[in-house]
């Protein structure tokens, strides 16, 4: 306990909420990275989904090649590319990039292709063109398992630029790897704790998002049914992240 | 009129669908496709929208090629109706309604009016119309499909087994609420079933359909029950038996009409009194 | 390759390390997994509760995780036991989820006739339930041992040795040789497990074997956005 009680007296020591590496600071740096790298993955990612979910094609494809990168270690990756790129954001960005692009793809296609087939064969016979079909009805009707993905992408992402301060690099992890030579503990768990808070908050505020925008014919028929999968698909889980 | 030139379709896994298939479905008639599943019925119907395109041969509609025209356009100035309605589970009945004239740039407000009309014309309560399809009971959601098939006052209405996955009773209801719309509008309706009964009570013009998208027979009801072509179709109609098989026997209590068990099915409706 | 060559010794003493490392989370992940789950199958509110907590624990990064840990169980903050015991419960909290999910996807018809054929609650949850939902588990058990052994180099920033010893290393010299045979071993470690526990499952669920168990859509996918 008294380790907690040190850790926040750590967070809240006036000293340590101002400057380049204030809390307010490294938050920033810790949430600016993490939303460069939803705003890259998702532009790749949830349009290559949305074509997969909507032609039913490149459906194994994908999944392989996200089972690979998901078998990548995140650490590894972050390392080798920021010593080939040379040291900077762009070598690590570009591994968050790809890391977070499996849960996003998921997220794109499995919405779209979540859609009933025989809901979209009747907005083609009534008239809809593939365009009108995939932005009229798969996407909204899918657009709680696109936002899972995007969930589980932000949650990925928080985790592993944590871990990729060690390059050195801003944001939160910053605090873990400055304070582990000195095992000065407090901070580490201080450290700890803001990371964790962070990633919780984003989780709540996903959580959120993915009831507002479940479609409410689809959320009062079938509730359970439609709850259920949306969770299980994209809810919940998402990330191991590191 | 819409005219099947020798059409074939072959699937790209192979299976033969539809062979050399010809037919002319009159206007303002209500033709009923009838046959097992596998039989390519549905194939034939979803030529017409051009929801599949044929390998040989042609469609037309009222003579022009269904070929040479934009599937989109073609779509939206044909109604169709499915089987578990197909309506859009985000969208309210009202909106779903008025899908296609709302994709025809029709304005929000006279689309409305107009689907609430349509929702009257099927037989739907106003106040319906907020709710979404999964609140609704299986019948009212065919009706919803119904109207939605209606709302651009097409010429042609095609029908997918409409009432395929509603109760019996609802199932009644529903045919004989068609046969009356029928009755008002008179589209071209090309209707697609299983059931023979269906077909029997719906159709103008029956077309009786072996595996493989071969016509067995056709002509008007009346026609099949009195002179089926072949075994197949006399065995598909139950004229061979059962209930269709229907004599006359004199009793001591007047002219009753049995079927071939020998059980009652009802009495000769004596002209006479009847006028 | 020259470094590979001369440092053998110390890569394959890393890799028994992440092995070591990486087993006791995902088997224990899994045991403890399943009387959770058949749990949450047995109470609406129970199933409420426990998939908030799994799903919150899942949320939590790793490494913070591992900081935590001396903090909670008063370990000293560079033992490898704080690494298993977070993988543990990122395991669990994974798993729980498709336990429940997996044990409810058992026909109740089945269900109902294996009770009506004499079958104690005990004897039908191992001879019927257990090897019914055995499809699903292994879904998910395949998904948490990739993202086990992935995890498992992480420990090395807080000093648990594995093979994420050679990403730090492999960082301090600039030599990516290094960096990319750990990569390449963590990778065939994950592909290794994988490929075990496909067996496991055709040996202990033959019926499988021919046909891919085709539990729904939502499922397979749940499973893919799982591990990301």
């Amino acid at each position: 306990m008294s380790s907690f009680i040190a850790a926040f007296g750590w967070i809240f020591d006036p000293a340590h909420n101002v400057g380049p590496d204030g809390i307010p600071a490294r938050l920033g740096e810790h949430m600016l990275y993490t939303l460069l790298t939803l705003v890259i993955a998702a532009a790749v990612a949830v349009p290559i989904g949305f074509l997969i979910g909507h032609t039913g094609r490149g459906r194994g494809l994908a999944v392989q090649i996200s089972g690979g990168l998901r078998s990548l270690p995140t650490l590894g990756l972050v390392i080798l590319l920021a010593l080939l790129l040379g040291i900077g954001l762009i070598g690590p960005l570009i591994a968050l990039v790809v890391i977070a692009i499996p849960p996003l793809l998921a997220g794109a296609y499995a919405g779209v292709e979540s859609v009933d087939r025989a809901t979209v064969d009747a907005a083609r016979a009534v008239g809809m063109t593939e365009w009108q079909i995939l932005w009229k009805v798969e996407v909204p009707i899918g657009l709680p398992l696109i936002v899972g993905g995007l969930r589980s992408a932000a949650l990925q992402a928080i985790a592993t630029w944590t871990v990729a301060a060690y390059i050195p690099l801003g944001g939160l992890g910053r605090y873990l790897y400055d304070a582990l030579p000195l095992r000065d503990y407090p901070q580490m768990l201080a450290g700890a704790i803001l990371v964790i808070a962070l990633a919780l908050v984003v989780d709540g505020l996903f959580a959120i998002v993915q009831r507002l925008v479940t479609p409410r014919g689809v959320s009062e028929g079938r509730v359970s049914e439609v709850h259920d999968t949306m969770r299980s698909a994209s809810g919940r889980g998402a990330v191991l992240a590191d | 009129m819409i005219e099947f030139r020798s059409v074939t379709k072959q699937f790209p896994d192979g299976t033969v669908a539809v062979d050399d298939f010809s037919l002319i479905i009159p206007s303002h008639k209500t033709t009923v496709l009838v046959g097992s599943s596998g039989s390519g019925k549905t194939t034939i119907l979803r030529m017409i929208n051009r929801m599949i395109d044929p390998t040989h041969g042609s469609i037309l509609i009222d003579d022009r090629d269904v070929a040479g025209l934009n599937p989109v356009a073609l779509r939206r100035s044909i109604g169709y109706v499915m089987q578990n309605s197909g309506l859009l589970p985000h969208r309210t009945v009202a909106q779903n309604i008025a899908t296609v004239p709302r994709l025809r740039g029709v304005r929000r407000a006279s689309a409305r009016s107009q689907a609430l009309e349509l929702m009257q014309t099927v037989g739907l309560d106003a106040e319906l119309a907020d709710r979404y399809p999964s609140q609704l009971s299986g019948g009212q959601q065919q009706r919803v499909g119904v109207a939605r098939g209606l709302a651009v006052d097409p010429n042609i209405l095609l029908m997918d087994e409409p009432f395929g996955a509603v109760d019996p009773l609802v199932r009644a209801e529903l045919q004989h609420e068609l046969l009356r719309l029928q009755g008002e509008l008179g589209k071209t309706v090309v209707f697609v079933t299983h059931d023979v009964d269906e077909a029997l009570l719906l159709g103008d013009q029956i077309v009786i359909f072996r595996r493989g998208g071969v016509v067995a027979q056709k002509g008007t009801p009346a026609e099949i029950l009195a002179s089926p072509a072949d075994e197949f179709v006399a065995s598909f109609v139950g004229a061979d038996r059962g209930k269709r098989a229907l004599h006359v026997e004199h009793t001591r209590g007047g002219d009753i009409v049995v079927d071939s068990d020998g059980n009652a099915a009802g009495v000769l409706a004596d002209e006479n009194a009847a006028s | 390759m020259s470094w590979f060559i001369a440092n053998l010794g110390l890569i394959w003493q890393l890799t028994l390390d992440h092995i070591a490392l990486s087993v006791p989370p995902i088997v224990l992940g899994f045991a403890l997994s399943l009387p959770i789950g058949w749990l949450a199958n047995r109470r609406r509110l129970a199933r409420g509760g426990i998939l908030s907590v799994g799903g919150i624990l899942y949320a939590i990064p790793s490494l913070p995780l591992f900081v935590l840990m001396p903090a909670l169980i008063g370990t000293k903050i560079l033992d490898p036991v704080n690494v298993v015991i977070a993988l543990t419960i990122y395991a669990l909290a994974l798993m729980v989820r498709t336990s429940a999910d997996a044990l409810a996807s058992v026909d109740r018809d089945v269900l109902q006739s294996s009770t009506a054929v004499g079958y104690s609650a005990w004897q039908r949850f191992w001879a019927v339930e257990l090897p019914l939902a055995g499809g699903p588990l292994l879904a998910g058990l395949r998904v948490v041992s990739v993202s086990t052994v992935s995890l498992v180099s992480v420990g090395a920033v807080v000093g648990v040795n594995s093979l994420g010893y050679l990403f730090l290393d492999g960082f301090n010299r600039y030599f990516p040789e290094e960096i990319l045979v750990g990569i390449i071993g963590s990778v065939i470690i994950a592909l290794v497990f994988d490929g075990i526990l496909v067996l496991i499952g055709r040996l202990l669920m033959p019926w499988t074997a021919r046909t891919t168990p085709r539990w729904s859509r939502g499922r397979a996918v749940s499973a893919l956005a799982h591990g990301a």
